[in-house]
């Protein structure tokens, strides 16, 4: 598993979306510059999965956004470790999860 | 041993026990089933409780602030506070306090200033590194970090693997190779701080757990002043003895714990699931799945509370505390897988906390040293004499 998510961009919108699997997982969203804007995860207590939290994510952002994700048992340390990378990458978490940590992310020297 | 608890330890046991059911259960409930941390505000709130009773840093010795319990009555405890999702590695999520690194308890004055204290009160955290990719259960040979002195500077090369909580630490400590011929009597213990240049966290390493994984350090020309050596110089052998032994023995009861809690719903659940047309309750393959979760859970407390004992009597315990680690890991994994398998679909669901026990249970068969190797000291200790 290589630690970037590197899977082609999608565009987030509902056709797209309701393809999905209900599986766990973690997912990027980007704006049209292919600008990482939030990294977050399907957990266990998600009804739909990947399908479900991306369809909550539509429906806050509005169409004009691209996705990707990753089917992942271990959601939790896959998503704190993209958020490490995110950061060591651009030295600053994404927009959308500035406010949404409860503890520090921590460090990972990249390269 | 008397195993009659005193009434002190009977109120304690009873008080832990309500705050785990009335407080931790209801916040669990709505949480993601892998999470491991509270929201920082209900974390607050539960400390101030925790505190109310007295049991704020139970682990810490009252000289630093502690509650200052004993070695049984922290093991009676210990088996409390892990019956939650959450509670085998991350007990009541640290409400109860963390007892940081017990090794800076013997640190000097100006470690203690920079690293103990600041720990206690929470605002710094440590790690422990000991285990690299050559191994972890062998210090004394698997131990292939080197620190060469340079002047009043140390300066650490190599590599570190299975270490968690080293991406957040503020510092932490490092075993390295001093001496590279005089084996376990050749490695010092460092105090290094994580923003020191030559710091690298390469990699998180992914397990079963979800939250509170490893990490994998490097060390780059890492330089360390002589001043942040723990203990001696070829001195760090011992610290790092010192703390698996005694790890063992709340390790053991967290396992126990959750078993305990395992066939408490076990017993709960057979009583009102009907099959063919009777309670699960009435068929003797259940029965007798209760019956070996019971002996298995019974056996392993005893050999867990028989080394806190000893602890406690100031005895030599490195036998005992490896008997119970055996005893209680596999026992726990034994009733979990029962209890799951009473369950059925249900037991394998993320609705229900044994996926998260299974998972999690089998990762202490090989952590604070694998069961293998507590059988190798104990036929250390019956046959005498140290061999391969």
């Amino acid at each position: 598993m290589a630690i970037r998510l590197e899977k082609a961009w999608r565009p987030l919108t509902d056709e797209v979306v309701k393809g999905l699997a209900a599986q766990l997982g973690v997912y990027q969203i980007s704006n049209n510059k292919e600008e990482i804007v939030y990294i977050g995860y399907a957990g266990g207590r998600s009804l739909w999965g990947l399908r479900g939290a991306l369809q909550d994510k539509l429906a806050e952002l509005g169409e004009g956004y691209q996705f990707r994700i990753e089917v992942n048992q271990q959601y939790l340390s896959r998503w704190e470790e993209l958020l490490k990378v995110h950061k060591g990458d651009h030295d600053a978490l994404p927009p959308g999860n500035k406010d949404h940590r409860p503890r520090r992310v921590g460090q990972l020297s990249l390269g | 041993m008397d195993l009659e608890l005193s009434d002190e330890q009977r109120m304690l046991v009873e008080q832990v026990r309500r705050f785990v059911r009335q407080e931790i259960d209801p916040l669990e409930a709505d949480m993601d089933p892998d999470a491991s941390e509270l929201a920082a505000e209900e974390h607050e709130r539960l400390v101030g409780m925790t505190t109310g009773m007295g049991l704020y840093q139970m682990d810490v010795p009252e000289e630093f602030g502690g509650a200052g319990l004993d070695v049984m009555t922290r093991t009676l405890l210990a088996m409390e506070m892990s019956q939650h999702r959450a509670g085998l590695y991350t007990p009541c999520y640290g409400t109860f306090g963390s007892m940081g690194l017990a090794q800076l308890y013997d640190a000097n004055d100006d470690q203690k200033e920079r690293y103990l204290y600041p720990t206690l009160r929470g605002e710094k955290r440590g790690f422990f590194g000991l285990t690299e990719p050559s191994g972890g259960s062998d210090p004394a040979r698997a131990i292939q970090t080197r620190a060469v002195q340079d002047g009043d500077d140390w300066v650490i090369n190599g590599q570190k693997i299975f270490i968690s909580g080293a991406d957040r630490a503020d510092f932490g400590l490092v075993f390295a190779r001093t001496s590279p011929d005089k084996g376990r009597a050749g490695v010092t213990c460092f105090i290094i701080d994580t923003d020191m240049p030559g710091f690298h966290v390469r990699r998180i390493v992914h397990t079963l757990r979800s939250t509170h994984y490893a990490t994998e350090l490097q060390f780059e020309d890492l330089r360390v002043p002589a001043e942040n050596i723990l203990g001696k110089v070829d001195g760090g052998f011992s610290i790092a003895n010192e703390r698996l032994t005694r790890n063992r023995i709340p390790y053991a009861a967290a396992c126990l714990g959750v078993a305990m809690r395992a066939q408490d719903m076990a017993i709960e659940y057979v009583k009102i699931r009907e099959t063919f047309g009777d309670l699960l309750a009435t068929r003797q393959t259940v029965q007798n799945m209760l019956i070996d979760n019971e002996m298995d859970i019974r056996t392993a407390r005893w050999l867990t509370l028989a080394a806190a004992h000893k602890a406690d009597q100031g005895e030599p315990f490195r036998t005992e505390a490896a008997m119970a680690k055996i005893a209680a890991t596999e026992a726990g994994g034994r009733v979990v897988d029962r209890a799951m398998q009473i369950h059925g679909g249900y037991g394998v669901t993320k609705e229900f906390p044994f996926e998260r026990w299974f998972r999690e249970m089998r990762i202490r068969r090989i952590g604070e040293g694998p069961n293998e190797v507590q059988r190798l000291i104990i036929a250390r200790d019956l046959i005498g004499g140290s061999f391969h």
